[in-house]
């Protein structure tokens, strides 16, 4: 069920799991060769992507704890905005995200 | 029951009776204690002697113990009898008349002897010193017959003794050798005000100035100084320093140097069962002469002579706050500083305050102040932290608004005082325990505060600073809550509040807990692990355990590692491991390349870099249960061998810890809870730093609580003694439950039992039978629903067919795909 490809960007969108193989307030690891993605299911349903990877000391955010649409990540509890990739004040950085949505129950990342 | 062991007190003084009650508080019910002392009196405050001299008390009012307190504490008390031997190999002391008594444990708390300079005539009429009740006595009746007074030595005894004798009318002349008035303390400045302050008096001074005989027939009638000058008197005071009165210990062959050589455990080298603590000891080449040490001193000895292992007396730091004859000085560390040193200084002549700060590296190396002495415990504070104070060099001697004496200054002083600050420097009281006191005892007042906590009850000097905390604290707290922090920012409530909410309005999920309590947002990594536990604790039967409240580890069952795998870290009860399982965790290591096997700090194995996909395989082919490493839950139950092997094991403490162990296997706790099991006081399972600990002894078990041995070391309290591994189990039930429901998330036993205090806990979970059936009930209806292992549960997880399987974390998704600009 890919889209076409996005002439910017040259990503595409690819088909990833159904949405209920995300737990709700959870997340999972994806795997697209060397990269490694967090995929979470937000408590409103959203779907959200990001890198694996915590600026701080590559804690796997998928581990981490979901509140709202910030991810505290397992290692040292930093906050990362889901939306943004930002890391929320007094710390700073940010991770890559990657656009997500949901189509008859279909999880699709944009890579 | 097993027969008392028989203890025998020399010297019924301020450090000896100190270790007695430090004694009873150990362990009541250990010792026949007999007391003798040379003097008619039962325990006194000999630093309210001064007092007693001038006037200002009477004797009634500085007894520290009352001949009813022995009574009480069933001690044979012998006043007025000075021991004359001590037969070591027959284990008995006797007494000058006659008396004989035999011991297990004798201690030795002699104290010391006025010391009386070896000049010609020291032995006339008329000469006294100052040392006890009966020296004030013999100076009281003096001074109605005689008017003109000598007092040799200007130090701390010399000066109150003048003062005393001024105040009963005599015309008092103070002779010192020194050119300096305390010179111990002091330096020259701060003696240099004392000195004025006491002219203001009336006392007169000859400094510098050396005697060399006692005038007079047989009656003293004045003395001679090395200079050739004289003084008339018609009586003098010899107060030029002490001896540690170590005669009787040395006759009985005891070693001594200065004073009665003692180690780290206050026993003398010579004879393990003789102990000796006070003035008369010395340890590590130092003999002290105030009661701060002593008292140190007093508790190591108790602690070690009730068995309760091994604590050692490292010496002590001093500093000195006195007041004498009315004016407040303190001292400490080095004081004087070299000529060159980095000092600062503060001094208003007129006003009578001086203060001085010697520095070395901007940290605080010693310290006089004179007049206000309100800031010493801070000082000596950071002087004992080293703490660099570059910042606060031009603020630090200000900080202090006004004048006062021993901080009567303004509640200021005592709200800036750091928790940990020494406020009664005789007794190592912190303002924490005061406050402590004031909050949880319910104490309102300074006597109140005494009682319980010791502070103020020696020279008294630190009684404003204790008001002051008293304000402060009672100022505030009439709601205890209101001080209290929020669980975390997403929440105005504390823990308290919310336990409230879960019990009384049954709530029994995480979300429907933060919906009712109109939390902002949904919660963070703080507060929703605690709600989880919250509601599991009250509900276990229909609590709704959420994993996405649980922090990483909790949630995969597994410690997670710096580089993102994991630890497997399987239940080896007590410590006892099986061939077999031996055998399968190296094949599973080889197996599955796990580089790192390590035998863990909590006596167990560990094999580290488990990728997350392998941990259910891995936990599979171990075939072994989890050993809850990870978790807010029963960590280990370390054991020794105990009994079965040891040649000193009087309890068999594996199969008492295999047993606990599998107990409270899988249950949760506020804080990760670790337990264990010693075969006897040698503790070779460190039960006495952990959450419960049980330490065999011939005929049953001792039973330690809010034992620590992670960030804070703090040795756990002795909490009870039973006799059968049952009522091991039983009370360890209790206690843990109790535990369970009045700790706050993250707060492991040791802060938590010091909040509550060991009095309380001892109470509810030992005393009241009835409350401690309850407790055990409430315990055992939650063990009953802890029936699978939670690594066996992932492994019928993964059975289930694609869809159902619930916990899809420990596997990644692959895709495909390579990503674009990775
Ligand atoms: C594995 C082990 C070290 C080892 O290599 O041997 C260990 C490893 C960790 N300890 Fe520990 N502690 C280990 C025994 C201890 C002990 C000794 C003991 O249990 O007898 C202590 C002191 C005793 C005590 O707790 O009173 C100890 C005191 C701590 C503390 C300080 C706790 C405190 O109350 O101050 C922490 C920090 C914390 O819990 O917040 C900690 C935290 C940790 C953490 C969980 C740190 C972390 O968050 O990653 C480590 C987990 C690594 C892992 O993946 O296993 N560990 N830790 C030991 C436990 C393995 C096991 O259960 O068999
Ligand atoms: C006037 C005065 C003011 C002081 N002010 C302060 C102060 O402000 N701050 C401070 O910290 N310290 C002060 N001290 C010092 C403090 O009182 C002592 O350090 C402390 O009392 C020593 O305790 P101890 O148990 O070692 O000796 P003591 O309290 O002297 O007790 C020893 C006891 O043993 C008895 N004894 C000796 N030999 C025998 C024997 N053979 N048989 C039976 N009994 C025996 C003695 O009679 C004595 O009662 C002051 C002392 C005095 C005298
Ligand atoms: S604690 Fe005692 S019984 Fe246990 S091993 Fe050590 S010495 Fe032996
Ligand atoms: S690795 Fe994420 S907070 Fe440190």
């Amino acid at each position: 069920m890919s889209s076409d490809m996005n002439p910017e960007t040259g990503t595409k969108w690819h088909p990833v799991c159904q949405v209920e193989e995300i737990p709700q307030f959870g997340g999972r690891t994806v795997r697209a060769g060397q990269t490694e993605i967090a995929i979470f299911r937000l408590g409103d349903g959203r779907i959200r992507a990001v890198d694996n990877r915590c600026p701080h000391k590559q804690g796997p955010l998928a581990e981490g704890i979901v509140s709202g649409d910030t991810i505290i990540c397992p290692m040292h509890a930093r906050k990362i905005s889901l939306e943004s990739g930002e890391v929320l004040p007094p710390d700073s950085g940010c991770v890559k995200t990657y656009p997500a949505k949901v189509e008859g129950g279909q999880i699709l990342l944009q890579l | 029951m097993v027969a008392k062991k028989k203890l025998v007190m020399i010297g019924n003084g301020m450090a000896g009776m100190r270790a007695i009650e430090e004694i009873l508080d150990a362990n009541p019910d250990m010792f026949d204690i007999t007391v003798f002392g040379a003097e008619q009196y039962p325990n006194y405050n000999r630093i309210l002697l001064s007092p007693v001299l001038a006037g200002d008390m009477a004797v009634e009012d500085i007894i520290l113990n009352e001949e009813q307190w022995y009574a009480d504490n069933g001690i044979t008390l012998h006043m007025g009898k000075r021991i004359k031997k001590i037969q070591r190999g027959y284990k008995k002391v006797i007494a000058e008349d006659g008396t004989e008594v035999s011991y297990d444990n004798l201690i030795i708390a002699t104290g010391s002897n006025p010391f009386i300079i070896p000049i010609p005539g020291v032995d006339k009429e008329g000469i006294i010193s100052f040392r006890d009740i009966d020296d004030c006595n013999a100076m009281i009746e003096a001074a109605k017959q005689y008017k003109k007074v000598a007092v040799i030595g200007g130090g701390l005894l010399g000066l109150e003794a003048a003062k005393g004798l001024i105040n009963l009318g005599m015309d008092v002349t103070v002779i010192h050798d020194q050119s300096t008035l305390m010179n111990m303390q002091l330096d020259q400045t701060a003696g240099d005000m004392l000195r004025s302050s006491l002219e203001e008096q009336g006392m007169k001074f000859s400094l510098s100035t050396l005697t060399t005989a006692v005038l007079g027939k047989e009656r003293v009638t004045g003395l001679l100084f090395a200079d050739g000058t004289s003084l008339e008197c018609d009586l003098l005071v010899m107060a030029v320093g002490i001896r540690p009165n170590k005669a009787l210990a040395e006759e009985s062959g005891l070693y001594c140097n200065r004073g009665i050589i003692v180690n780290d455990h206050m026993q003398t080298i010579t004879d393990a069962s003789v102990y000796a603590a006070g003035e008369c000891a010395e340890h590590r080449g130092v003999t002290y002469g105030l009661v701060a040490p002593l008292f140190e001193q007093a508790k190591i000895l108790a602690w070690q002579i009730t068995g309760q292992g091994l604590k050692s007396y490292g010496g002590s730091a001093v500093s000195t706050k006195l007041k004498v004859s009315g004016v407040d000085v303190f001292s400490a560390g080095d004081f004087q500083g070299s000529p060159e040193a980095d000092v600062i200084e503060y001094l208003d002549r007129s006003g009578g305050i001086y203060k001085k700060l010697v520095l070395e590296d901007n940290k605080i190396v010693g310290s006089v102040l004179f007049g206000d002495t309100a800031d010493g415990p801070n000082f000596f504070h950071m002087l004992q932290e080293g703490r660099d104070i570059s910042g606060q060099r031009s603020s630090l001697l200000f900080g202090n608004s006004v004048l006062g004496d021993s901080g009567h200054s303004g509640i200021d002083q005592a709200s800036r005082m750091a928790p940990d600050t020494i406020v009664c420097g005789c007794n190592g009281v912190t303002k924490q325990t005061i406050t402590d006191a004031i909050v949880k005892e319910g104490c309102t007042t300074r006597k109140e505060v005494t009682a319980c906590t010791k502070a103020s009850g020696s020279c008294g000097g630190c009684g404003g600073l204790v008001e002051q905390i008293l304000a402060s604290v009672l100022g505030t707290a009439f709601d205890a809550s209101i001080q209290e922090e929020p669980i975390c920012g997403c929440t105005d409530l504390t823990h308290e509040q919310v336990k409230d909410a879960i019990k009384g309005k049954h709530l029994t999920m995480v979300r429907e807990t933060m919906n009712v309590l109109a939390w902002k947002g949904e919660g963070c990594h703080v507060c929703r692990p605690a709600i989880n536990y919250y509601i599991g604790m009250y509900w276990p039967l229909d609590a709704e355990d959420d994993r996405y409240s649980r922090v990483v580890n909790e949630k995969m069952h597994a410690n997670i590692q710096k580089d993102g795998t994991y630890s497997v870290i399987p239940r080896i009860h007590g410590g006892e491991a099986k061939a077999d399982d031996l055998i399968r965790l190296g094949e599973v290591a080889k197996k599955y390349d796990i580089q790192t096997i390590k035998i863990t700090g909590a006596q167990r194995i560990g094999l580290y870099g488990v990728k997350k996909e392998d941990l259910v395989s891995v936990w599979r082919d171990l075939d072994m249960p989890s050993g809850f490493a990870y978790g807010k839950a029963l960590r280990t139950v370390k054991t020794c061998v105990g009994s079965e092997w040891c040649r000193f094991g009087t309890q068999n403490s594996t199969a008492m810890g295999i047993r606990l162990e599998k107990t409270f296997d899988r249950s949760w706790y506020p804080a990760k809870t670790k337990l264990a099991a010693s075969g006897c006081p040698r503790n070779c399972a460190e039960a006495t730093i952990k959450d419960l600990g049980v330490v065999g002894v011939e005929g049953g078990w001792e039973i330690y609580v809010g034992g620590n041995g992670g960030v804070k070391v703090r040795a756990g309290d002795l909490l009870c003694m039973v006799e059968t591994d049952d009522e091991v189990v039983e009370i360890t039930k209790a206690y843990l439950q109790h535990y369970r429901e009045t700790g706050k998330h993250n707060e492991r036993t040791a802060p938590w039992l010091e909040r509550i205090g060991l009095e309380k806990v001892k109470q509810v979970v030992v005393e009241d039978a009835g409350n401690r059936k309850a407790l055990v009930e409430r315990m055992d209806l939650y063990l009953s629903t802890l029936t699978t292992d939670p690594w066996q549960d992932r492994l019928q997880d993964e059975k289930q067919p694609g869809e159902m399987v619930e916990f899809k974390e420990y596997t990644a998704i692959e895709i495909p795909v390579q990503v674009v600009n990775a």
